[in-house]
Order: structure tokens, then C-alpha cells, then sequence
């Protein structure tokens, strides 16, 4: 157990010191969470229709695109580096290799969401200090669902002739379940809606994390070798 | 299309297998099964030690380009159990082995065709393998880096470790092997110790299998 | 007989069977009170819900055999099942629309049944564009088993979900835990109905699994 752990830390560590050298991809995902955000702000009539129905969309429509990204670079890093087959080849457990992935694909999206929360309030001029901690629950709760089903996904289309357009079509149902869960507890919370309200969505995406994180875990050697 | 066929052998500590074949012969898909990455519909490959004691060079370097060289080598040590406190060490050692002492800080895209070869190869020894398998491991290195490889498979067949060499060049592996093997399509040809014989009797035995098999349609 | 002829007879005889059921849905069934005619669709849209995702569970289950067993009939199955569950799902969708415009005034609810079918016609489609993304057939029956045992759990999920929205449609009134608050004639047709789809199901899937294992066998010679 504890070597499954050390080996996922190995390999996460390494995917970040990789990104974090490249950073090609946390770029391109900052900037492309500003500009969402910044267009949706120029795009709305302040007047017209109430910011709290909007934002929980607005701020889940940008996490989500921002995951995307993140989802994308995971498997297709060990192509271009021509290394996966050297890890299928080394002792390294699968499922390691799977929580691996799965904890730098987190990271990735953490700092982006890290910084695209504060430019939602910004620009949106949404109160979330009395429910912060509520909010980042639901908020991490989504996006460990989004990723962990996501990270499965991408080591199957990293494969296939169109990885970029597939990952999308095949894993949409898959995001709009957590997504759900997490636009309607993060209106609720926003509109000032009781706690015992939104403990309900809560649990479901926490049940929702700990089924499919689950599963990936046990199908994702699957996807690597026969 | 059949990329294996019937083929069955054993081999000890000290051995050195050098299998040769022209291009499509089976020798990657070989090579492959005995590393576990493809398991065969019939039959079954076993490394004493399991995947731990497996060296592997091969058309892929395995190397991260944005990491250095050194880097590189600390990540797979780890991957394959070498302990946190002796990798710095072997690392060192290996990288001075390969003559690659000066360019250990450097990122690994930066690297040419033959230092990214003998990189790889460092790669394959950091965690002291007891088996190496090797597919066309002198591609891409000069006359010098080749000799210094053919002396550093022959240190490793003396020090009792198993090698199993794949390559299409007759010229290349006869002398280091101990056992030497012809794959055609699939099969073996023909497998025996390599006796007395020098490179350019194998050389010519290899031509007759090969053609043979072809239909005399090589020389 | 081979699969794809008794495949044809079941659609045959289930075809025939499904125009009994309307007529009986049309003429002997009496008009619901409060919705009126049109609700008459019912008799069909439900039985396409169940199918559609009776098609999803078992591709699913299929590709979760698949993983232990690797036998390439339990893929050609799934592929099957996808298939005409996608045509279930778009009888869903289509006849849903057409029964919520003279009741609800819209083309489109988000409600329970619709919602959830849509979601099943997401996977069925994802589905289908991974398998249509694969050449290798050992690699597309394995990652469709992958996908098709996501999507078994998923739909666990979305039951579980349709029963915490609050919505629009009409709440369950067969399966629920009380009796099935029909009246007794509409029951029979709706159990009639849910028969006859089933029957259409599976014709439709043997003659579907007839195809792909001639393909099959075309391809490797």
C-alpha cells in the first residue's frame, strides 16, 4: 500500500516538475479562464437579469473547460516523450500510475480554479466569504468527480486518431451528472440558501467521488495493457 | 500474419542471446513478451525476478525531454525500488560509465541522437538489472560509443548478468554473444551456442538461414 | 434457424403484437382525465424509456463479462445493444416532445424521464464514437467494456438523482413502493406494451449480433 502511494507521488511529481518547467498548458488554461470570464462579464446586461442566476453556470462552464485542458496533457505528455511503454516495462503498478495521473491532473486544476475564483468575485461581484467553505467543498468535491473519471478517459483516447475531440464527446455525460450537483449547490449556497439545503448535493458528489474514483482505480489497467 | 512462432528457449545467468533477423522478423515482438508488455495468445514468458530485474533498450528513449539527464535517471531508479539513498550515488556512477558526466544537468531534448542513446542506456543499468534486453541498441551510436557498449555487455555477461540482444546487423552482436539465434518471420531458424565461431562465420551461417528461408531470393 | 432469422421473427410477430397493443391503447383503454388523448403516447414512451436503458445496463454488464472472460461475442453483443438503443433513446426523445407540447405547452421539460433518457442517449452516442475511433478490434472490444462498465454505474447514479430533482413530469406510478396507482386496463396495456418492446428488443439485437458476427468472420477470413 505504502509502495503504491510512493509510486504515485513519483509520477506525479514528475508530471508537475514537467508542467511546471513547459508550462505551455497552466498558461493556456489561465488565459482561457480570464478570457471566459472576462466575456461572459462584457456579454451580460447588468440590469437585465439578476448575477446570481448566472454565476454558478458562468464560474462551472469555466472549471469545466479549464479540467478539460488539464485532461488532455495528462497521457498525451507520456506519447510525446515516448515514455509510457517504459513505464508499462518497470515495476510501476497500474493503479499507481492511474493515482499518479489523477493527483497531477488535480493539482493542475486546483491552480487554475485557484485563480479563477477570485476573478469570478471580482468581475461578478458575487459575496462568497460567508459560504467560502461550503463553496470550496463543493468545489473540490466536483472536480475530483470531473477528473477522476476524466483521467481514465484520456489514457483510452490518448490512442485514438482524434484524442482531442473524443475526450470531450465520451466523457460529457460524465460531467454533467457532478456538474449538476455542483451548479445547484453553488446557486444555493450564493442565494443565501440554508446549509441543510445543500448538504444534500454535497453527499451525492462525495458519493459520486468515492464510486468513480473507485472504478477508474479498478479499470484503469485496462486501458493500458490487456 | 503470425509474429511469433513456436519459439522456446531458456537461458541462465551469464548468457548472452544475441538473436539476429532482418526488419519484421518478430525480434521487437519478442523482446516485448519476454518484458511483459504483450502477453502471447499461447505460451508464456518468466524473468527471474520479475519486471524489477528487467533492463530494457529500445526504439523509445523512455527519457522526458524537459527533465535532465540526471533527473531522468533519479525518476526511473525510483520507479524500479532502487532506495532514496543510494540513487544520487548510482546515478553518478552510471552517468560516469557512460561518459555522460558533463552532460547530467543537461534537459534531455537537448541532447543528440547518440548521447540520447547512451543516456538510455544509463536509464537501463541505473537500478542493476539481472536481465537486459536490448533491441537494436546500436542504432544512432558512433564507432567509439559502440565499442565502449560492446565492452559494457561484456562486462555485464561476466559479472553473470542474462543479455538478450536483438538486431539486424550480423556485424554488430556476434562476437559479445554466447548463444546465437536466427529469427525469420517469426521463427527460429536456427538457435545454438555460438562455439568457436567468429563474426564472419556467423555471418555467412546467418546469410544461408536467411536465405534459405527467403527462397534463395537473397544472395 | 440462425440468429438473424428468428431475430426476423421476432420483430415480425413483435411488430404485430405492437399494433394489437394500440389498438387496444386506441380504442379499448379509456381516455386519462386530466390529459386527455394525447396521453395515449405514454404507451409507448415509457416502454421506449425502459428499453433504452435496459440497452445501456446490458451493454454495460456485457463489457464488464468482457473484461474477465475476453470473449469477442459479449463485445459484439454490446455493440448490438448500443446500437438499437440509440433508436429506443430517439423514440424517447421524439415522442416526449410530442406528448409535453399539448399537456405542458412546451416542446421540452427537464424532467425525470426525459433528462435521464437524455442522458442515456449521451452515452449511447460517446459509446459509439469510441468504438468508431478504434481499428484494432482486441483494443475497441476492450476500452468499449471500459466505458460500457462506466456507464452502468452512472445510470445508478442518475436513478438515484431523478428521485432528489424536483420536477415537472408525473411522478413514478408503476414501480413505486405503494401499489401502481393505474387503473387496472391501463396497467395491462402499459404491461402489454413494456412485453412487446421487449420482444422488439431483443429481435432487433439478434439480427443487429447476426450482422456484426458476419462482419466479423468476413474480416478475419
Amino acid at each position: 500500500m505504502r509502495e503504491l502511494w510512493r509510486q504515485a507521488w513519483t509520477i506525479a511529481h514528475k508530471d508537475l516538475t514537467l508542467e511546471f518547467r513547459s508550462r505551455t498548458a497552466i498558461v493556456s488554461a489561465l488565459v482561457f479562464t480570464a478570457l471566459v470570464l472576462t466575456v461572459f462579464n462584457f456579454g451580460r446586461d447588468p440590469t437585465a437579469v439578476s448575477t446570481l442566476d448566472l454565476a454558478p453556470s458562468i464560474l462551472w462552464v469555466t472549471f469545466t473547460f479549464a479540467a478539460m485542458l488539464a485532461l488532455n496533457r495528462a497521457f498525451q505528455l507520456e506519447l510525446e516523450n515516448q515514455a509510457l511503454e517504459g513505464l508499462l516495462i518497470s515495476p510501476l503498478d497500474r493503479r499507481s500510475l492511474y493515482w499518479g495521473k489523477l493527483l497531477a491532473n488535480l493539482a493542475f486544476v486546483v491552480v487554475v480554479e485557484a485563480v479563477g475564483l477570485p476573478l469570478f468575485v471580482l468581475f461578478f461581484n458575487v459575496a462568497v466569504g460567508h459560504v467560502l467553505l461550503p463553496l470550496l467543498a463543493v468545489i473540490a468535491l466536483a472536480t475530483v468527480g470531473f477528473v477522476a473519471v476524466g483521467t481514465l478517459f484520456s489514457a483510452m483516447v490518448v490512442r485514438t486518431r482524434f484524442a482531442e475531440l473524443l475526450l470531450p464527446v465520451v466523457l460529457f455525460p460524465f460531467l454533467l451528472l457532478p456538474l449538476t450537483y455542483a451548479v445547484q449547490a453553488t446557486a444555493r449556497l450564493l442565494a443565501g440558501r440554508p446549509l441543510s439545503e445543500v448538504a444534500g448535493w454535497l453527499r451525492l458528489l462525495a458519493a459520486y467521488d468515492i464510486v468513480f474514483v473507485a472504478v477508474a482505480s479498478w479499470l484503469f489497467p485496462y486501458t493500458v495493457e490487456e | 500474419m503470425v509474429a511469433l512462432d513456436d519459439v522456446s528457449f531458456s537461458l541462465t545467468a551469464g548468457q548472452t542471446l544475441a538473436i539476429f533477423g532482418p526488419n519484421g522478423a518478430g525480434k521487437t515482438t519478442l523482446l516485448k513478451v519476454l518484458a511483459g508488455l504483450i502477453r502471447p495468445q499461447a505460451g508464456s514468458a518468466r524473468v527471474a525476478g520479475g519486471r524489477s530485474a528487467i533492463g530494457w533498450i529500445g526504439h523509445q528513449s523512455h527519457l522526458y525531454g524537459h527533465l535532465s539527464v540526471r533527473e531522468n535517471l533519479l525518476f526511473w531508479a525510483s520507479l524500479y525500488g532502487v532506495p532514496r539513498a543510494a540513487r544520487g550515488a548510482r546515478a553518478t556512477d552510471v552517468l560516469a560509465r557512460l561518459s555522460l558526466t558533463d552532460r547530467a544537468e543537461q534537459p534531455a531534448w537537448s541532447l543528440s541522437r547518440g548521447l540520447v542513446q547512451r543516456a538510455a542506456i544509463a536509464k537501463a543499468l541505473i537500478h542493476d538489472p539481472q536481465v537486459l534486453l536490448l533491441d537494436e541498441p546500436f542504432t544512432g551510436l558512433d564507432l567509439a560509443a559502440a565499442g565502449e557498449l560492446r565492452s559494457l555487455l561484456g562486462a555485464l555477461r561476466g559479472a553473470g548478468r542474462v543479455v538478450v540482444l536483438a538486431t539486424h546487423n550480423v556485424d554488430e552482436g556476434a562476437e559479445l554473444a554466447t548463444d546465437v539465434a536466427f529469427q525469420v518471420r517469426g521463427r527460429f531458424v536456427q538457435y545454438e551456442p555460438r562455439g568457436g565461431r567468429g563474426p564472419a562465420e556467423i555471418a555467412d551461417a546467418y546469410r544461408r538461414a536467411v536465405g534459405e528461408t527467403e527462397g534463395g531470393r537473397h544472395a | 434457424m440462425t440468429i438473424a432469422q428468428k431475430g426476423r421473427w421476432l420483430v415480425i410477430v413483435g411488430l404485430v403484437l405492437l399494433g394489437g397493443v394500440y389498438v387496444r391503447a386506441l380504442a379499448f383503454t379509456p381516455v386519462e382525465r386530466f390529459q386527455g388523448p394525447a396521453q395515449k403516447i405514454f404507451y409507448v414512451h415509457v416502454p421506449s424509456a425502459v428499453t433504452t436503458e435496459l440497452a445501456v445496463i446490458l451493454l454495460g454488464l456485457a463489457g464488464v463479462f468482457y473484461l474477465f472472460l475476453k470473449d469477442p461475442r459479449l463485445d459484439r453483443f454490446a455493440e448490438s445493444s448500443a446500437e438499437v438503443g440509440t433508436v429506443f433513446a430517439g423514440i424517447v426523445l421524439t415522442t416526449g416532445p410530442i406528448w409535453g407540447k399539448p399537456i405542458w405547452g412546451t416542446w421540452w421539460t427537464w424532467d425525470a424521464r426525459l433528462t435521464s433518457t437524455l442522458f442515456l442517449f449521451f452515452l449511447l452516442m460517446g459509446y459509439q464514437v469510441l468504438r468508431g475511433a478504434i481499428t484494432d478490434d482486441g483494443l475497441r472490444a476492450r476500452y468499449s467494456a471500459v466505458l460500457g462498465s462506466c456507464a452502468v454505474v452512472l445510470v445508478g447514479f442518475i436513478h438515484l438523482s431523478v428521485y432528489l430533482f424536483p420536477t415537472l413530469h408525473p411522478q413514478p406510478i408503476v414501480l413505486k413502493p405503494s401499489k401502481p396507482s393505474l387503473p387496472p386496463e391501463m396497467l395491462l396495456t402499459l404491461l402489454l406494451s413494456f412485453g412487446v418492446f421487449l420482444l422488439l428488443f431483443t429481435g432487433f439485437v439478434m439480427q443487429r449480433y447476426a450482422i456484426a458476427t458476419r462482419r466479423a468472420e468476413a474480416f478475419h477470413g
